[in-house]
């Protein structure tokens, strides 16, 4: 699926994770740029989790940073979908 | 025996790490809250942080309630599409102020349960009451439907309809609580109180809570984790409350193995109803008999 446009979910209080995605236009595949103040014990399992779910939404060219704050996985998982929806223009319920 | 609702701890839907830990606070219910606790910007971010929030985190044992947005916003819908599939214990809807609009909300649901195959009588409904029109209408909603099991009270709304100032002993919206207890207990279910809002005071929400129990009320509002205690000190029976209730109930099947329905404990007279209070209060403890 392709982005529409560039899209934030999430927020910097502890036990979230902020993420920020947009599109990239010219096939350059996925530019992942995530930090975390778990990096070391969680960072590859954070990686991992964020390409799953780029690729059940099959969105392969975009330009996506993470700021996490110790968010378990079902926060990651719903502050990117959240991301996505909003980049998709997906999301009814919103006023953005 | 019924769940237990003493305390309903709010927490807001866009809040991950309430949300994640709303099972350790040890309140009686949870209400997971989609509507006035989250900003209008950021409802499809709280939806979705609840749907998956219900599908991986464990609340124990404690009731887990959501508040949809009301059906005249353009969130409603899509609150019940995305949270009723999860079949959570309840969904509490805001704002019920007639029978027509609480049809609506069962015809939704139910055509989504059909959809996805569920059941109609596992996920319950709270009412909540936060208008004058809601009041005048309470007892019929209370009796509409067997999925309404409980009908709570929104205070701030309501004395905010009622255009009338938050008096903090409750006195303008004293009638409403006592026909919302009335209503409720007429249909054997539940009435929640209000929140009390100014968790700094604890005497006062304890002198709150005695009058909400005193009323009817089965249990309260919280809006911080810090008034559970209080509440549930208020609501569950004192030892000496517990002790006599056992004491009722022992006597009163040795008397009724004799057939006598009406004795006396301590000069006292003890009858049926006085054995049915016997019986909630051993419930509330507890205790089986």
């Amino acid at each position: 699926m392709e982005l529409h446009r560039k899209a934030q979910a999430g927020t910097f209080e502890s036990s979230d994770i902020m993420i920020l995605i947009e599109p990239l236009k010219n096939k350059e595949g996925r530019k992942l740029e995530i930090s975390s103040s778990v990096m070391l014990q969680y960072g590859d399992m954070l990686s991992e989790l964020v390409n799953n779910i780029l690729d059940k939404y099959e969105i392969e060219n975009v330009h996506l940073i993470a700021k996490d704050k110790g968010a378990l996985e079902p926060t990651i998982i719903a502050r990117l979908e959240t991301a996505i929806t909003r980049a998709l223009n997906q999301q009814k319920g919103t006023l953005l | 025996m019924k769940t237990k609702r003493r305390t309903m701890l709010y927490i807001p839907g866009n809040n991950p790490a309430m949300l994640q830990q709303g099972g350790i606070y040890g309140a009686d219910s949870l209400l997971l809250d989609l509507e006035d606790a989250v900003a209008l910007n950021e409802k499809d971010s709280a939806r979705i942080l609840v749907k998956n929030m219900l599908k991986s985190i464990s609340y124990y044992n404690t009731e887990v309630c959501v508040r949809v947005n009301h059906l005249d916003t353009p969130f409603g819908i899509e609150d019940l599409e995305t949270i009723v599939p999860l079949q959570p214990d309840a969904i509490r809807f805001p704002k019920t102020e007639t029978v027509k609009e609480l049809k609506k909300l069962i015809d939704i649901i139910e055509i989504i349960e059909n959809k996805h195959n569920l059941p109609h009588n596992k996920m319950t409904i709270h009412a909540m009451i936060e208008t004058a029109l809601g009041v005048q209408n309470v007892f019929k909603i209370a009796k509409f439907s067997k999925r309404v099991d409980a009908i709570t009270i929104g205070g701030q709304d309501l004395t905010a309809d009622m255009n009338i100032a938050n008096a903090k002993d409750g006195s303008g919206i004293d009638l409403a609580r006592k026909m919302i207890v009335m209503a409720a207990k007429a249909n054997n279910i539940d009435a929640i109180d209000t929140v009390f809002v100014d968790v700094n005071d604890e005497e006062g929400l304890r002198i709150e809570t005695e009058y909400a129990k005193k009323i009817g009320f089965t249990g309260k509002a919280v809006i911080n984790p810090r008034q559970i205690d209080i509440i549930h000190e208020v609501f569950t029976p004192t030892e000496a409350e517990i002790r006599r209730a056992f004491r009722i109930i022992k006597e009163f099947k040795k008397n009724k193995d004799a057939g006598i329905g009406v004795f006396a404990i301590d000069g006292k007279m003890v009858d049926a109803p006085v054995v049915a209070r016997a019986r909630h209060t051993l419930d509330l403890a507890d205790i089986k008999y």
